[in-house]
């Protein structure tokens, strides 16, 4: 049996299945659409170069979650975590027991529990927003099991002080794991909210990751959004964040890939009201045969906002990158600013990336500017560097950093930051020794 | 302390150096001027150890090493220093630590400890002082946005942080106030001792008359085609490179 029909097994056997409300309808719904289109191949024109159907070829276990000791946990713990509401998933599975809630105003329940209680229309509202633009099964896959999903609710005016850490913990210490671990955020008006989202695998089997987090924002917020990825050579994920601006507000999004598998992101910024602002920022290290595909949808929808987008990566040995950027403006969008820009170092001849900039521009009073680069270190500049009696790794290494330095500069939380900037180096060292 | 001879390089199997000889001796300072074009620049990147050029023919010898052997940084931590006549510009690494770096670089290459953070400030503080550059310059990335004048003083800045033996300075002074000028002079004559060389490239008389050169020669076409006291730079200036030119044309 393929893991495909493990999968669908369990979903006849869930209960929840035939409930008529709560969760249900979009659960079957879901469940049917990825009947129809099963695991996206590379004939899907979204997954051109990026392959997973291997990972559905395999045995992956859906639940099997161990316990966890202090011990295990902390080399997964993010720094400053005392400081930090923590929300941990276990394969998939929210733990309350682990997970620490210290701020005000914000709530953490299940998504079963919120479909049917006063969020209950914010649900039924927002609940799958992102299939609207991701038509493919994978996403279908995490909506058909949506039932073990969280609900984060961030209450109006509240300024959330401490930093919404959220770790995708996938136990693989004894068989390979299947985790799809959901949520939906709720920002009420005016509130203020950071997240860091990271993801880890534990033990030597193998993981596969199907993460949906979808954000939904009203008017006079802010929130923050970085988003970590480590993990392993045999931790493979696609991580769909979907953020959906509904009222004048602020959004900016740092995702930091230093991935030592497959990562597929999805990261899609609507913006459904006028006024709103997203500032989007990638940085991706990739070496081995480390894969990273990051597919960023930004929707104008609606007249006088702005978006801003650069990613920028380093690729060695033999590792592949896919950046795809899509902007769309809508009709009705008129006077509206949206930057985009990719920029690519290659370290190796083995190492590829494939960029594509795709603007959908139907309203005329409009700026847009995209580009994309792919290019080899700067000659001039090692040379300068190595002139001055530093080696020739060392060069590298700070010519690279200093590539980076802008896209570091844009995680506002310092002990994050510093965390990241100290990651990248440490890769650089270990990649040029 | 540096003998060139008979030094060929090309690039792109363009001939550029066709043959130069060149003995400098600690203490002394040289000055290459010549027009545009005729390899002074390259000289001094062959000399740094750029890898674009070809060596095809001759050798170079630094305080009794081969030089043509070494990478740049090994050169460096030799001694050996260019100031650039187009200093890179580097998007997010910071002057400081990027000198800091250097040093520390440099220091263990010789077998030294690294500096610590207070004799490091401590280093960086006089040398600031003696070259007039500002903080606020060092705390930005290196030379970007720099005008050309404060690329040419961060030259000398690193020039004067890394003490090198043999200082190769190209064009150092184009582009420089009067005032910045001074400063520069004032830079090397600071590092100029009875141990110490420096090789200086330029296309103006105004500079020596700050440092004052025990030889000058002339570069043209790839060689040296004539060596003189000071007083050739005066006579250039008068004449212009014509001079050379139809002698060159007349022995060739
Ligand atoms: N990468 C290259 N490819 C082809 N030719 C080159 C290259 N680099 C230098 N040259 C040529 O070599 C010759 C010498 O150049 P170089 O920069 O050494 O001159 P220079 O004496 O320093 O001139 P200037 O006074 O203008 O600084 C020039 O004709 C130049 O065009
Ligand atoms: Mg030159």
């Amino acid at each position: 049996m393929n893991n495909l029909e493990y999968i669908k097994e369990r979903f006849s056997q869930l209960p929840t299945v035939n409930e008529q409300n709560g969760l249900g309808v979009i659960r079957q719904k879901a469940f049917d659409a990825l009947n129809k289109m099963g695991i996206p191949t590379t004939r899907h024109e979204e997954w051109k170069y990026t392959r997973i159907g291997s990972f559905f070829n395999k045995e992956y276990k859906y639940h099997t979650a161990g316990t966890f000791s202090e011990a295990d946990l902390a080399p997964v713990r993010l720094p400053a975590y005392e400081q930090a509401n923590e929300l941990f998933y276990i394969n998939g599975h929210y733990s309350p027991e682990l997970s620490v809630i210290r701020s005000k105003g914000l709530t953490v329940q299940s998504l079963q529990e919120a479909s049917k209680n006063e969020y209950k229309d914010i649900v039924s509202k927002h609940l799958g927003h992102s299939s609207n633009y991701l038509k493919d099964g994978i996403i279908a896959l995490s909506t058909a099991f949506v039932q073990d999903g969280v609900f984060v609710h961030i209450k109006k005016g509240q300024i959330i002080e401490h930093p919404i850490y959220i770790y995708n913990i996938t136990d693989a210490r004894q068989a390979n794991v299947l985790a799809q671990p959901r949520t939906l955020v709720y920002v009420g008006e005016n509130a203020q909210v950071k997240f860091v989202e990271t993801f880890n695998t534990l033990g030597n089997q193998e993981s596969f990751t199907n993460r949906v987090i979808e954000i939904v924002v009203e008017k006079d917020a802010i929130t923050e959004y970085y988003k970590l990825q480590t993990d392993a050579s045999h931790a493979s994920q696609v991580a769909t964040t979907h953020i959906q601006q509904i009222g004048k507000c602020v959004t900016h999004t740092v995702t930091v890939s230093l991935n030592e598998g497959l990562v597929r992101n999805n990261l899609n910024i609507v913006l459904d009201e006028e006024y709103c602002e997203a500032h989007l920022y990638g940085i991706y290290l990739q070496h081995g045969q480390s894969h990273i595909d990051n597919h960023t949808v930004v929707d104008h929808a609606k007249p006088h906002c702005e978006s801003n987008e650069l990613y920028k990566g380093m690729l060695d040995d033999q590792s592949t990158g896919v950046f795809n950027g899509k902007i769309f403006v809508r009709q009705d969008a008129q006077k509206t600013n949206a930057y985009q820009s990719n920029k690519n170092v290659l370290l190796s001849e083995g190492a590829s990336v494939n960029t594509k900039p795709q603007l959908e521009i139907f309203a005329d009073d409009v700026k847009c500017s995209h580009g994309c680069t792919i290019g080899r270190l700067d000659e001039e500049s090692l040379f300068y560097l190595r002139s001055r009696g530093i080696t020739e790794a060392t060069a590298k290494s700070l010519l690279l950093h200093g590539f980076a330095v802008d896209i570091l500069e844009q995680i506002k939380l310092a002990p994050i930051r510093e965390y990241v900037d100290k990651l990248i180096s440490e890769r650089l060292e270990f990649d040029l020794a | 302390m540096l003998s060139i001879h008979n030094l060929h390089a090309s690039i792109d199997e363009k001939r550029i150096l066709k043959g130069i000889n060149l003995e400098i001796k600690p203490g002394e300072v040289h000055a290459i001027m010549g027009p545009n074009g005729s390899g002074k620049s390259t000289l001094a990147s062959v000399l740094a150890g750029r890898e674009d050029y070809t060596v095809t023919d001759g050798s170079v010898t630094f305080n009794g090493k081969d030089l043509l052997e070494l990478s740049p940084e090994e050169r460096a931590g030799e001694g050996l220093f260019l100031a650039f006549q187009y200093p890179v510009e580097i998007p997010g690494l910071s002057t400081t630590n990027f000198i800091k770096t250097a040093v520390n670089e440099v220091r263990k290459y010789r077998g030294e400890e690294a500096l610590d953070a207070v004799a490091f400030l401590k280093l960086m503080k006089e040398k600031m002082a003696m070259t007039n550059i500002d903080q606020t310059l060092l705390s930005r990335s290196l030379n970007e946005g720099f005008s050309g004048g404060e690329k040419k003083r961060n030259e000398v800045f690193q020039m004067a942080m890394l003490q090198p033996k043999l200082a190769i300075l190209d064009e150092t002074d184009s582009g420089l106030d009067i005032d910045a000028i001074r400063i520069v002079a004032n830079g090397v004559n600071k590092l100029r001792s009875k141990d110490n060389a420096v090789l200086l490239v330029t296309h103006y008389q105004r500079l020596l008359d700050y440092i004052v050169p025990d030889v000058i020669h002339v570069l043209y076409n790839g060689q040296i085609v004539k060596s003189g006291p000071k007083e050739l730079a005066l006579e250039l200036e008068e004449r212009g490179y014509d001079f050379i030119k139809e002698q060159f044309k007349a022995e060739a």
